[in-house]
């Protein structure tokens, strides 16, 4: 069957195998050909990508929830908008959230995915207690910070790279209502930008939209979306249905006119500099679900992601050359989406960092193929990394000088004898 | 809190474990049967953390005909309704060199259905409550060359479930049969279906909880099969017999 992530390059034809059981999982693998575990396809690239594609969706069963701790243990295919649609009408969300609800549980290990609260709370990992991983052989191993230390710290943020990870047990957060007091600050600059984020850093949540399109003294003006739930009110939850987007849309709809209009008439509709409101978690957490597929909105080939994070010291003179790089090419992004990270991890390939991150959305042609190659090496000297979960491109040289931990990552996969069974097009351009 | 229960015959379907979150969802605690006892387990849970109703599971084997009255006398609740889904495609080609083979699709799909569900009538009409739904196939509707073992033994439940239809409107006990078409799940994983008029489990799930309610006899989940199944039906044997679908 032909498949691509969410960034609709590559696409290439695949042996689909679905979940089962776990009694049955391992038999119904081909052993000879490699194959990597696929959750719900939102990685933008080829992570999920491989000769033979796992589909674990059909894990889909919670098992197990403590009402005291907050403890739910579910299989490995379960999606973040499940748990929520159970669970925040009770008084729980979760400890941290990507900015898309359709991720599954597996996935958001695998990626060890950060929200808009990583400066405070960390990554995905910090809320998982442990998890069941099967290796190449078959065998099943619990992973937690106590038991199989090293398989947990390589599996969080491994790309499936290690195994499957059949069920896992995450603590889920307790929160006084169902919806969001939300403040969102313009900022006339770059260096305004991280000011605020700065002197908001006390807010559980917090991004910001930058308009990649502003040049000179308005570089990297925004606007910083902050937020923390309310202390009082109901917990009423009802997800909104989504719209469509139904066919490929013609891509020449996405040029540099509209997109500096686009982003004029988003930055100008917030007149005041603070303005207050309170918003649902839909809103406030997942704006783009909305639109169902809007990956289509980039045309045929889709968006093109490409996100990387920069060292603390070095991430406003990082980000403002790469904008301005970008901008000398004549080159924009649609959208530019700034965050704060906090202390990075002990996970071998997890990716958040202390610092900035930028991801900025592209449309594919051969020139933005080409300046990204630029980019990277800028991202290198600056000492800054390359998200996994939305790449397809990276080299192994930019990976190896970004991930410190990336040779480590290899003897682990070659002791357990990883290497030869799980392997997606990623790995194998990494050399993984 | 609500008393009713729901007992499910081959909980494990992709179409049953639907059906039980739509009838969950309504306050409904179930009973669920079937063979694989420790998938019940999760599809029990699954259930119980999602809907806050009382879920319990229980080994059952279709064609373990001798089983059935000790494990229908042996519930903790007698049911309030019970849906049979349980079901066995198997394999034609093989069906027509291998009596075995045929014979565990005509043991599951009808002589399994018609044991447990004489005794389950049989207890519903002493109670005077209950209803039946049986998850039968347009299959069962004209025999092809295709699949003609499992749909006879499809037709033989439908034509089953019709008279006890008429058997049990007496006593006022309401009989369903479900017709649902394609349908994407694991029975059909591998099968190439016709998006346009296949359903999802859940659909099947969905229609069947509204069937109840509104008191159907039969039911088609899209009801354009409805159409194509009359048109197969209008076809004249001897024009029938050449055709190839
Ligand atoms: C609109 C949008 C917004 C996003 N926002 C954010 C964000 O704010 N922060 C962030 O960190 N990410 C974000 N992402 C990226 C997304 O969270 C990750 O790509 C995530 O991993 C996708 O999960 P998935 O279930 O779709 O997995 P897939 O895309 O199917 O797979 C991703 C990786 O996980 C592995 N995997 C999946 N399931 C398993 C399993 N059961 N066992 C082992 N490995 C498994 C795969 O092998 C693959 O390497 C966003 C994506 C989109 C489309
Ligand atoms: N899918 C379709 O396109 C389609 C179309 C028309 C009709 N149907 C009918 O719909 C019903 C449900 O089908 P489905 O698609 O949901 O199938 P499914 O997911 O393949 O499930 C069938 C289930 O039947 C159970 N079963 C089989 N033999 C059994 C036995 N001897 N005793 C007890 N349980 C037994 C199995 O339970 P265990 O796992 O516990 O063994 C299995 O999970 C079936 O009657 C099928 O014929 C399906």
């Amino acid at each position: 069957m032909k498949i691509s992530g969410w960034g609709r390059y590559p696409v290439i034809d695949s042996d689909i195998i679905h979940y089962h059981s776990e009694d049955s999982l391992f038999k119904s693998i081909d052993k000879h050909e490699p194959i990597i575990a696929h959750g719900f396809g939102r990685s933008y690239g080829d992570s999920a990508l491989s000769e033979s594609i796992l589909k674990m969706r059909p894990a889909k069963r919670m098992l197990q929830f403590d009402q005291v701790s907050g403890r739910l243990t579910c299989e490995g295919g379960v999606l973040l908008s499940e748990i929520l649609k159970t669970f925040l009408p009770r008084g729980w969300f979760l400890k941290v959230s990507p900015g898309t609800k359709f991720v599954t549980v597996g996935g958001a290990i695998a990626s060890d995915v950060h929200g808009k609260n990583h400066h405070q709370t960390g990554a995905f990992s910090e809320s998982v207690s442990e998890f069941s991983l099967m290796l190449p052989n078959g065998s099943v191993k619990t992973c937690s910070r106590s038991e199989n230390k090293e398989l947990f710290h390589a599996t969080c943020g491994g790309m499936g790279l290690t195994g499957i990870i059949l069920k896992a047990t995450i603590k889920l957060q307790k929160v006084q209502s169902s919806t969001i007091s939300q403040q969102v600050i313009k900022t006339a600059s770059l260096r305004e930008t991280f000011q605020a984020f700065e002197k908001f850093s006390d807010e559980p949540y917090s991004v910001a939209w930058m308009d990649c399109t502003a040049t000179g003294d308005s570089l990297g003006r925004g606007l910083l979306n902050v937020g923390h739930f309310n202390d009082v009110g109901d917990f009423n939850y009802k997800p909104p249905g989504n719209f469509e987007v139904p066919i490929a849309f013609p891509s020449f709809l996405i040029n540099n006119g509209s997109i500096k209009l686009f982003n004029q008439f988003y930055y100008n509709k917030n007149f005041k500099k603070v303005s207050n409101s309170k918003v649902s978690v839909d809103s406030f957490f997942y704006p783009l679900d909305k639109l169902k597929n809007w990956n289509r909105l980039y045309g045929q080939k889709g968006p093109l992601q490409y996100q990387f994070v920069l060292p603390k010291e070095n991430s406003f003179e990082g980000i403002k050359e790469i904008l301005t790089y970008l901008q000398r090419n004549n080159v924009y992004s649609p959208l530019g989406v700034l965050k704060l990270f906090g202390k990075q991890n002990k996970n071998l390939l997890s990716f958040p960092m202390e610092g900035y991150t930028l991801a900025l959305d592209f449309k594919v042609d051969d020139k933005i193929l080409s300046l990204l190659n630029d980019l990277d090496k800028k991202i290198t000297e600056w000492g800054g990394r390359i998200y996994l979960a939305k790449d397809s491109r990276m080299s192994e040289e930019v990976f190896d000088s970004g991930y410190p931990k990336a040779d480590k990552f290899r003897s682990i996969r070659e002791h357990y004898g990883m290497n030869e069974l799980f392997n997606s097009l990623q790995s194998k351009r990494l050399n993984l | 809190m609500n008393d009713r229960w729901l007992l499910i015959l081959g909980a494990n379907s992709d179409i049953a474990v639907e059906t039980a979150h739509q009838f969950a969802k309504n306050s409904w605690n179930l009973l669920l049967a079937s063979r694989d006892i420790s998938n019940l387990n999760k599809v029990a849970s699954d259930i119980e953390i999602k809907h806050q109703v009382r879920v319990k599971t229980f080994e059952f084997d279709a064609s373990d005909f001798k089983s059935h009255n000790s494990f229908y006398e042996n519930l903790p609740y007698k049911p309030d309704g019970v849906i049979l889904a349980f079901g066995y495609l198997g394999d034609q080609q093989r069906a027509q060199k291998n009596f075995g083979e045929a014979k565990k699709t005509l043991d599951t799909n009808f002589t399994g259905a018609v044991s447990i569900l004489e005794i389950i009538a049989e207890d519903f009409t002493e109670r005077k409550t209950g209803f039946i739904v049986g998850i039968s196939s347009v299959a069962g509707e004209r025999g092809r060359q295709e699949n003609y073992i499992y749909g006879s033994s499809k037709a033989g439940f439908s034509a089953y479930l019709s008279g006890l239809r008429q058997r049990l409107y007496k006593v006022d006990i309401h009989v369903m049969t479900v017709k649902p078409g394609f349908v994407r799940t694991k029975m059909t994983l591998n099968r190439d279906l016709p998006g346009m008029i296949t359903a999802d489990p859940k659909d099947v799930g969905i229609a069947i909880y509204k069937g109840i309610l509104k008191k159907r006899n039969i039911i088609y989940v899209y009801p354009v099969w409805r159409l194509i199944m009359f048109i197969v039906k209008s076809i004249p044997e001897t024009i029938f017999r050449r055709l190839d679908i």
